[in-house]
């Protein structure tokens, strides 16, 4: 099963925690613009990215599993 | 331009008879009057504000539509009048404040500075209990309106900053924030006692930053390590030699940085404090989570303060019952549709976290102080994201969030272990001041608070308060 992280723009006001979780998935420009670097992340970075999720202090981010 | 020709028009609220309509009920007391509103007309109703309407919104659908628009639609700017004498009349920025609040974003807010920040509130409150003369009672107000001048000067402008501040300062603070009357719509310049009060302090706090300045002039060069926002701003000069930014223009900046995050923290911090003493099952759980942290003993870790459920979720019920901003405004830049209502360009639209933080069903017993609402699986601030408002919602959310949540846990996860805290009025004497648009708590509010017999060691009976 795949799975993949969805943004709210309207939400994110780009803190960076998710980056501090999951550097390896979310990069967080200098003027707090998000990428989401992996479209389908593997399961080895699953753990940090449901980290990433719950400490979102706007809670913009959400998994979806495909 | 939405086609608004088969659109209601919001329903006006009874009262309002005089030629400034509603105004004198937003003064006096603008949570009734908002609740009336909601009353009578719904989710999308509507007030006089001296020949103005007000287009108030509440419940999920119409919030998410307020906190989703785009400022093309609902423009920020020019909906708080009275902030303009409070920042500084003609005091020009390089930046929009849009820019500005992105700039003291990146600079101060950004997760990566919050591990050092929790270090220095730390530091702070047991810089300024130190120093307190320990009266038996203490005025929460003026306890917590001093302490966080020190905590968010300190993380946001630096330590050396905070160093050549005094009570006085706070004190300077306070009367700018009691210089936020409802009759700036009108005319922000009225001849009024706390506008008189506002702008004397606002001068008195240019005198105060120009003798800083001095100080600093003819001083040694800053160090990398002790360099400060002061020290920055104080190091761009025009090509003459001269300050690009003057004491006035330093000060109309610093107000604006710590203007948001100083009375909305401290007043949720008086009334977390408040509500937890008037419940004792409930102190009790979170003097449980701090004894198991043991943090009288050592500092406490950033990521112990992340995890904090109870503490949190107080903080959460105190923020939910006691938002410290009651409304929140934007102006309609075109006409606009919302809930099959008409808006009309140059309307005030308003949503009030006063009002919908206590919306059924979205909160079962909505009045009641229960944070236990937090914990999986109800979290109802989750659930709830468009009604559970204290720092509103979408792209105007309150930037310094996280960081208050933070700030707030670091002062409380220092202060109860090592002081017993315990009510000097009756419980239902405190109470919100809600004649200003910056709410306060009213005064008297009075706590005792003695230090703990264990309190620099372990905390070992320090859960024992119920």
């Amino acid at each position: 099963m795949t799975w993949r992280v969805v943004v709210d723009r309207d939400l994110c006001q780009g803190h960076g925690v998710c980056e501090s979780e999951a550097p390896d998935v979310f990069e967080v420009s200098k003027q707090g613009e998000l990428t989401i670097t992996r479209d389908s992340p593997g399961d080895e970075v699953r753990k940090a990215v449901e980290q990433a999720v719950k400490y979102c202090p706007t809670h913009a981010l959400t998994i979806v599993d495909d | 331009m939405t086609d608004t020709s088969e659109l209601l028009e919001p329903r006006m609220v009874s009262g309002g008879d005089s030629p400034t309509g509603h105004l004198d009920e937003l003064r006096d007391d603008p949570v009734a009057l908002m609740r009336r509103v909601h009353d009578e007309c719904g989710d999308v109703g509507a007030f006089d504000l001296a020949g103005r309407r007000v287009v108030l919104l509440a419940g999920a659908e119409a919030n998410e539509w307020f906190f989703r628009a785009p400022e093309e639609d609902l423009d920020q700017a020019e909906a708080y009048p009275f902030m303009t004498p409070v920042f500084g009349e003609g005091v020009v920025f390089d930046a929009s404040p849009e820019r500005r609040r992105e700039m003291l974003h990146n600079q101060a807010l950004r997760d990566k500075y919050m591990r050092g920040h929790a270090e220095t509130i730390s530091e702070q409150v047991e810089r300024m209990i130190s120093e307190w003369d320990r009266p038996a009672e203490v005025d929460l107000l003026e306890f917590f309106a001093e302490l966080t001048i020190y905590t968010s000067s300190a993380c946001l402008i630096g330590k050396k900053f905070r160093e050549s501040l005094d009570g006085r300062f706070a004190e300077l603070f306070h009367d700018l924030e009691r210089g936020t009357d409802a009759i700036a719509f009108v005319d922000p310049y009225a001849d009024i006692e706390s506008f008189r009060a506002r702008d004397a302090a606002r001068v008195e706090m240019v005198a105060l930053l120009q003798a800083i300045m001095d100080g600093r002039e003819g001083g040694p060069p800053a160090t990398d390590e002790d360099r400060d926002l002061l020290d920055v701003l104080m190091s761009i000069r025009e090509d003459d030699g001269s300050l690009r930014f003057d004491a006035n223009m330093v000060t109309g900046m610093f107000i604006s940085m710590m203007f948001a995050g100083h009375h909305t923290t401290s007043t949720t911090a008086a009334w977390t404090l408040l509500e937890l003493l008037k419940a004792p099952d409930e102190m009790a759980k979170v003097m449980g989570e701090l004894q198991a942290l043991n943090t009288a003993g050592e500092p406490v870790t950033y990521q112990a303060l992340r995890e904090m459920p109870h503490l949190e979720s107080a903080i959460k019920e105190a923020l939910r019952l006691h938002p410290p901003l009651i409304l929140l405004l934007r102006v309609a830049q075109d006409d606009l549709e919302v809930c099959g209502h008409r808006i009309t360009k140059g309307d005030l639209v308003g949503a009030s976290p006063a009002i919908s933080n206590r919306l059924t069903p979205d909160f079962v017993e909505p009045d009641a102080f229960d944070p236990d609402r937090y914990l999986a699986p109800r979290e109802d601030d989750l659930a709830n994201p468009w009604t559970w408002i204290p720092f509103g919602a979408g792209r105007h959310r309150c930037v310094g969030a996280a960081f208050a949540l933070m700030q707030l846990k670091c002062i409380f996860a220092w202060l109860l272990p090592r002081f017993d805290f315990d009510l000097a009025q009756p419980a239902d004497s405190y109470r919100t001041d809600n004649s200003k648009m910056v709410v306060q708590l009213a005064q008297p509010c009075l706590v005792s608070m003695v230090p703990r017999a264990d309190g620099d060691d372990t905390g070992t009976d320090a859960g024992a308060t119920s």
